[in-house]
């Protein structure tokens, strides 16, 4: 008897809850490390970029205003449905990166152990961050930090390793304190990020708080630098681009920035924090 | 005589003494200039004062060794608990040379004495003084135990509040252990120079502190200098974008304080007394130059014929004049140039449809004025409701539900700060929580403090000064 023949998953982008391709209709071969055809990638356009940050603006209000609780349990959630599909990951991982089964695996538990760490994140970073403030007069003064706005992320761009990993590890901080996201993801391994969007799908993650854009990161990273809508820019993953430039593009609406790093970040409360502004506010104590 | 009428109570001018020309300070030491050396003038009476010195490229280069030197020899290598000592004795100083200070203040810059006395230097005292005792106690900074300073810090400042922009940059900066350079307004640099004499007499050791002065030359020189570690700006949003591309790609840490278009929105429980006073000091405290004023009054439909009515009346009784005078509410515009701006802001305004109303008050014949201005009936669209104009201009809005005052306040680039009047403490909190905005003020307006966190949100800059927040940002983790 002859093997099933396998349905093959077409991969397409991820804009405010829906999986659109390319408007622009172009797509590019996704390959193993030996060059072996995997699948069709959607290859994002300037147009697409701009959907998903209209998507990103339009599910801030709710995303950032939902309480701490309710965004550490839909972030719990993730974790939870990534757990169930780790083979289907691992699965991905070992095809695209060429990766050994145990690496793969290895890889799937840290990025699923790192969005319980953030998870845990969300109705806590407030106190450690905020203050009462001793002001001299009649007010009562305190100080939170809050969510910035939508924050454009290059997914780190690793040979190995990273290509789910990477991204949880630039887009979950991002999402504690209540940001929306637009995510470039690793251009030669596309595949962990689509089947994340997936997962985040069907994980009581609002429509358009996730925005997932394949592609390349030098034609798409741009457009997101200089867009005006954009409050934060993520370059962790954007070393081997031209990234001073694209700071230099970023400071004409002055977004907050985190440079490049290699390899994948690792776990803080400060990349928390890059995405937050610091909201102080006086309260007058009536005199009695 | 009216009961409004008051006799001349000018402070004394005697208590400062001003050398004819100043030089840079670097390294401990007045030294020339090698630029083209200008006058800095009292803009209440355009009478000169002082010439001041230029430092070019040279002269920014001497500074930055200098503050390099310090920070390797000394600055880094003493206790948190000494630098804590210096700072203390800096507040003392200050507050020893209050007066002094203030008349200096309001020579220079044009604000009434009433407000650099009462304000401005006193907030510098309280600055140091706070900060003092932060500098051996940097472990719970938040940035884990053992965080180490940045190294030489670059600091450009404004001329609204000179002493008190040199307090907020400088406590903090040397509190964390870090050296600096900074450079006071090409308009005002007068306190900061005053300032170098309290440090010599504090004793500080040499290249810790480095004041430069000039204009915009000066400032792109220091910005841009590879010897700095951190950069600290206040002033417009256009100078900020130009200074976070300069140090794109750099490794220096950077705080934008920047411009700002603030909504004081009152609501029709308001106590109206108190917003009205609220109102007045938001926005024609310092004659307007404040970044986070009350530029944008929202006010609720139903009492707006009300508040307007009443801001008028509170306007007329605003005595406009010399400075030095212990009962002036306003003083000068602090330049010719900024003048020439609120001028042809508000004449686009008139343009565009709002209707206007100044003041009547009787404009000094020297020196450079603007009678406090009101703008009623202004539109969402126009210019002066979207332009930052750093003047006495206040625009007028309406409004009907909370939403749409939320909308409002939020349709600007700009968050710096915003006003809520309500005597409903649960409707504050509810629209505090929308405003996109670092520093909000309920039932108040204009407040400063030491230990308050002060920044703002989207192009009004990024970072934060004053408070733990404010030390942070002169610090980076430890191994």
């Amino acid at each position: 008897m002859a093997d099933r023949l396998s349905i093959p998953k077409t991969y397409k982008l991820a804009i405010g809850g829906a999986f659109p391709r390319s408007e622009s209709g172009r797509t590019y071969e996704v390959v193993t490390p030996k060059g072996a055809f995997l699948a069709n990638a959607a290859l994002a356009s300037r147009k697409d970029a701009r959907d998903a940050v209209v998507a990103a603006r339009a599910a801030f209000s709710g995303w950032a205003g939902a309480t701490a609780y309710n965004r550490g349990q839909v972030l719990y959630r993730i974790a939870e449905v990534l757990e169930g599909r780790r083979a289907q990951f691992a699965d991905e991982i070992r095809a695209s990166e060429g990766a050994t089964a145990l690496q793969a695996a290895a890889q799937v538990d840290a990025a699923i152990d790192l969005w319980v760490w953030y998870a845990g994140w969300t109705d806590k970073f407030t106190q450690v961050a905020g203050s009462g403030n001793p002001v001299a007069g009649p007010y009562f003064n305190l100080s939170v930090p809050e969510p910035t706005g939508v924050v454009a992320i290059v997914a780190p761009q690793e040979p190995k390793g990273a290509s789910l990993l990477g991204l949880v590890a630039t887009v979950a901080p991002a999402l504690v304190a209540g940001n929306t996201v637009v995510v470039v993801a690793d251009r030669a391994h596309p595949l962990s990020a689509i089947s994340l969007a997936e997962v985040l799908a069907t994980s009581d993650v609002p429509g358009g708080v996730v925005n997932v854009l394949t592609g390349s990161p030098a034609e798409i990273a741009p457009w997101l630098a200089a867009h005006a809508d954009v409050n934060a820019l993520d370059l962790s993953g954007a070393g081997a681009l031209d990234w001073v430039d694209l700071e230099i593009a970023a400071a004409d609406t002055l977004k907050r920035i985190v440079s490049p790093e290699p390899g994948v970040p690792s776990r803080s409360l400060q990349r928390i924090l890059a995405f937050t502004e610091t909201k102080t506010v006086w309260h007058t104590k009536s005199l009695l | 005589m009216s009961f409004l009428e008051y006799a001349p109570a000018p402070e004394s001018r005697a208590i400062v003494k001003l050398r004819p020309s100043y030089g840079l300070f670097i390294d401990g030491s007045w030294v020339d200039g090698h630029g083209e050396p200008f006058s800095t003038i009292s803009p209440a009476s355009e009478e000169r004062l002082a010439e001041i010195a230029t430092a070019d490229e040279h002269d920014v280069d001497l500074a930055v060794a200098a503050a390099r030197r310090a920070y390797d020899r000394t600055w880094s290598r003493l206790s948190g608990a000494d630098r804590g000592k210096y700072l203390f004795r800096i507040a003392r100083l200050v507050q020893e040379r209050a007066r002094e200070l203030a008349v200096a203040e309001s020579l220079d810059n044009g604000k009434p004495i009433k407000e650099s006395r009462d304000v401005d230097v006193p907030l510098v005292a309280a600055w140091f003084f706070y900060y003092a005792g932060w500098a051996d106690k940097l472990d719970y900074a938040g940035l884990g135990a053992n965080p180490r300073a940045l190294g030489v810090a670059a600091q450009v400042i404004p001329w609204n509040f000179p002493l008190m922009m040199l307090a907020w940059k400088i406590a903090p900066a040397l509190a964390a252990g870090n050296t600096v350079v900074l450079k006071p307004a090409e308009t005002t640099p007068l306190t900061a120079l005053l300032f170098a004499e309290i440090v010599q007499q504090a004793d500080l050791p040499a290249g810790v502190v480095n004041i430069v002065t000039g204009a915009g030359g000066t400032g792109q020189a220091l910005v841009r200098h590879p010897g700095v570690d951190k950069v600290a700006f206040t002033g417009s949003t256009a100078v900020g974008r130009e200074i976070a591309k300069t140090v794109a790609g750099t490794h220096k840490k950077v705080t934008l304080e920047l411009g700002g278009k603030a909504a004081n929105i009152v609501f029709d429980d308001a106590p109206i007394d108190q917003a009205i006073e609220g109102i007045v000091n938001g926005i024609f405290f310092n004659q307007g130059h404040v970044c986070c004023a009350g530029s944008r009054l929202l006010v609720q439909e139903n009492v707006h014929a009300e508040v307007v009515d009443r801001l008028k009346q509170r306007l007329t009784t605003l005595r406009m004049g010399d400075p030095l005078d212990k009962n002036t509410d306003i003083g000068a515009i602090n330049s010719r140039e900024q003048l020439d701006r609120i001028r042809s802001l508000s004449d686009i305004g008139e343009q565009e449809g709002a209707e206007r109303w100044s003041a009547p008050c009787e404009i000094p014949e020297n020196g450079f004025w603007f009678a406090p201005t009101i703008f009623d009936n202004v539109s969402t669209s126009s210019t002066i409701a979207r332009e930052e104009v750093f003047g006495p201009v206040l625009s007028v809005l309406t409004f009907r539900t909370p939403a749409e005052a939320i909308a409002k306040a939020n349709n600007t680039p700009y968050g710096l700060s915003a006003g809520i009047w309500t005597d409903k403490g649960s409707k504050i909190l509810a629209v505090a929580d929308k405003l996109r905005a670092g520093v909000i003020w309920a039932n108040t307006f204009n407040r400063f403090d030491p230990s308050s966190p002060f920044g703002g949100y989207k192009e009004s800059g990024y970072g934060r000064e004053g408070g733990r927040h404010g030390l942070a940002g002169y610090l980076k983790a430890g191994n």
